[in-house]
């Protein structure tokens, strides 16, 4: 059967099960528009900036799994997903983004909002395609969803001409995808996961470093029962954090740059490390020269590239984190680890990461707290960037996968509100908190109209301390306190919450606190709390930029350490 | 560890862009590309690159890995340890007069290059070898006064009957 461009690609949407569009038009994208409404399984979202929509399509596919799809116009619209894709790019996020395109007569003219997408996108998509004519959309689409689910997953972009759109062809959608140089290798080598496993099987004082891997392969069952059946303790990375519940006995929590002081401790200590679905990023290890020095690492990755990249390893093993570890569960001996779990424990006992200080102020750590204790631990947590951040990931307790979602390589500030509205839209039934900085939640406020256009009850807590926080931290630590460009004036967001229909509260007392997020959790519709937290407090733990692991700070008095050669070492910066 | 120079062979579907993703994976990665030659291979619709770069062991080995990511990157392959032949062809243009065009001849002879187009006041050469042997060449030639030159860059594949591109 003949069909326009338009049609095939919302036919293949509708068959890769796509319900949910997070969107903004423009006029190449036109055709597309003018036929989506005869496919009503396709919900559109009209987010207010194409950068929201990247976002958003990024938070529904952590939120859920599947594969989140964003659409702009060309030029301007597509320039403004650029950020959202990257930030997908950086963490592994299932994402197809679709743009328009000027008319194929008219691609390399400078015609009016012709940008290079493809070339803009090249470092920062799995993949990328124009599409050339309408007889190649169905293959593309399915090539798209493929890429981007499969593997690593990872966002892939597909431009489309204004007159692809409109141009008949006839509707065929393969079956299978016929991608000679894509073979990711899910088995990992049976002698390496041996190896693994007998160096496992010997140690004395092993650490099972997870990463967001465990999660997007669905291994968190597995790495449980690894965990149980030789009693190692766990310790996870920021986007690792829910793949194994952090009540558990086992559980300590997150290392690196504001990991736990005993998560770091136990990594420092450890004799084998075997890190699975992570990728060594030096926000998690600290100065890679003094990272783990007694540990033998097992690495194991679906990316080769990601193996040996950072830091050196014992035994690579290149597979899917769930294929292998059901591969190494077999031939993993039951052990107890007593002695060393004990030392955890004393770590624990000896350095409380997870206490809160108890004072008169409104401390943020508290209001996370006690986010934490009225939702029950059920809630999906989704953070911006910085303080309110790390807090997040620190004084929730995560029991479930992707139940914090955040921007982990990137470090996205406005991330929080678009993403949250997407995993809203994405888990209607169950609370979603959006955890915001006073400075990121500006920086995408304007997806306050999609929520209540969309009635997606996202509950808003911001963490207002009028400072860019995390930039000021580092200011009084590093920078003799000088706070350049880092105090901020924000509106009422109150009366902001307010213009836009949603129903919001400002709290200042520590008594005001519990009340005001049952109210919230009462309400039907979004709502918005705006905490005047103390605007001077620091995150802590915190291992100083340069120094490795062990070289933690965590003692608010005490000023953090710059390594003295912090300037020459490859960590970046903010 | 110092860096080296290496020899990546590299199979791609012949699709557009792809030379794009490549080199763009280089620069990303902080190399210089030495010379990166293109063209078809012995299977259709797949073209056979021939990158040479300067990087340590471990940087090169890295850029292989993330080269393989390259969707349309069927395989890729670093042949530097191997026993390769490597060839580069080159054309060079000279200023001659009758006084010099005898000895010009002399020296393409002891190349074994050809001499492909002759003008009044200059002639152009085609030479074949390795790099080294190029380069003494033009050095000689340049005594004459060099008008132009075009090197196509390294192509190399491993000696023997073993093809590290070659199927499964
Ligand atoms: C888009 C973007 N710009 C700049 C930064 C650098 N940065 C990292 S944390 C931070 C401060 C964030 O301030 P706020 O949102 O108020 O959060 P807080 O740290 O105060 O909780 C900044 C500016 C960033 N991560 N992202
Ligand atoms: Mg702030």
């Amino acid at each position: 059967m003949k069909m326009t461009g338009a049609q095939i690609l919302c036919e293949g949407l509708t068959r890769e099960g796509v319900e949910v569009i997070f969107g903004f038009p423009g006029g190449v994208v036109l055709p597309l528009y003018d036929t989506l409404p005869h496919y009503p399984q396709l919900r559109h979202v009209l987010v207010r900036h194409e950068q929201g929509a990247a976002h958003a399509a990024d938070g529904y596919a952590r939120a859920t799994g599947k594969v989140g799809v964003c659409l702009a116009t060309s030029g301007p619209g597509a320039t403004n997903l650029v950020t959202g894709i990257a930030n997908a790019y950086l963490d592994s996020s299932p994402m197809v983004a679709i743009t328009g395109q000027v008319a194929r007569p008219l691609i390399g003219k400078d015609a009016f909002q012709e940008i290079d997408i493809t070339g803009i996108t090249l470092p920062i998509t799995k993949h990328n395609y124009l599409v050339p004519d309408a007889a190649s959309m169905a293959r593309i689409v399915k090539e798209a969803f493929y890429l981007a689910r499969t593997g690593r997953p990872g966002p892939v972009l597909i431009d489309v001409p204004r007159d692809v759109f409109v141009e008949q062809a006839e509707f065929h959608y393969p079956n299978q995808v016929k991608l000679p140089g894509y073979r990711p290798t899910l088995k990992g080598h049976p002698e390496q996961v041996k190896k693994a496993a007998k160096l496992l099987n010997e140690a004395q004082q092993p650490v099972l470093l997870a990463g967001r891997g465990i999660i997007i392969s669905g291994a968190c069952d597995e790495l449980r029962y690894l965990a149980e059946t030789a009693q190692i303790p766990v310790v996870t990375t920021l986007l690792g954090i829910g793949c194994f519940p952090e009540s558990h006995a086992l559980s300590y929590g997150m290392l690196g740059m504001h990991g736990m002081a005993y998560a770091n401790l136990a990594i420092n200590g450890a004799d084998v490390i075997l890190a699975i679905g992570m990728r060594f990023d030096d926000r998690a290890t600290g100065k890679v020269a003094g990272f783990a020095p007694r540990a033998k690492i097992i690495h194991v990755d679906i990316d080769p590239a990601e193996i040996g990249k950072n830091v050196r390893v014992d035994i690579p093993i290149v597979g899917d984190a769930r294929t292998v570890l059901k591969e190494l569960n077999k031939l993993a001996a039951p052990a107890q680890h007593m002695d060393w779990v004990r030392q955890l424990d004393d770590w624990r006992k000896e350095h409380p990461s997870t206490v809160i200080r108890d004072c008169e102020e409104l401390l943020p750590q508290y209001v996370i707290r006690q986010i934490y204790e009225v939702t029950q631990g059920r809630a999906t947590i989704v953070t911006g960037v910085g303080q309110n951040q790390m807090w997040s990931a620190q004084h929730y307790f995560y029991e479930r996968p992707n139940s914090l979602i955040s921007s982990g390589g990137l470090g996205t500030m406005g991330f929080e509100l678009p993403a949250a509205m997407g995993a809203k839209i994405g888990r209607p039934d169950e609370p979603v908190w959006c955890v915001a900085g006073d400075g990121g939640f500006q920086m995408t406020i304007q997806e306050l109209a999609t929520i209540v256009q969309e009635k997606a009850a996202v509950k808003i807590a911001i963490i207002n301390n009028g400072y860019l926080g995390m930039v000021r931290q580092w200011q009084e630590l590093f920078y003799g306190k000088r706070y350049v460009a880092t105090p901020l004036t924000c509106p009422d967001f109150v009366r902001i919450a307010e213009a836009y229909c949603i129903s919001a509260l400002r709290v200042r007392q520590k008594a005001e606190v519990a009340p005001a997020i049952e109210q919230a959790m009462a309400d039907p519709g979004p709502f918005l709390i705006d905490f005047m937290v103390a605007p001077e407090e620091n995150v802590y733990p915190m291992v100083p930029p340069g120094a490795s692991l062990v070289e933690l700070v965590e003692d608010p008095g005490k000023a953090a350490r710059v390594a003295p050669d912090s300037a020459k070492l490859p960590v970046s910066d903010m | 560890m110092a860096p080296t120079r290496h020899t990546i062979v590299a199979l791609v579907e012949d699709k557009p862009g792809v030379l794009n993703r490549v080199a763009s994976l280089f620069r990303r990665r902080g190399f210089n590309i030495e010379s990166i030659a293109v063209g078809h291979s012995e299977l259709p619709q797949l073209s056979r690159m021939t990158i040479v770069v300067d990087g340590t062991v471990t940087s090169v080995e890295q850029v292989r890995k993330q080269l393989e990511k390259v969707v349309e990157m069927v395989k890729v392959s670093d042949i530097t340890p191997d026993d390769i032949v490597a060839r580069e062809l080159a054309l060079v243009k000279i200023k001659t007069t009758s006084a010099t065009r005898g000895d010009i001849i002399e020296i393409v002879d002891i190349f074994r290059a050809n001499i492909v187009d002759v003008a009044l006041d200059s002639v152009t050469v085609e030479v074949t070898g390795d790099e080294e042997k190029v380069d003494s060449l033009i050095n000689l030639l340049r005594n004459f006064g060099i008008k132009e030159i075009a090197r196509t860059g390294r192509v190399a594949m491993t000696r023997g009957g073993t093809a590290p591109l070659a199927g499964e």
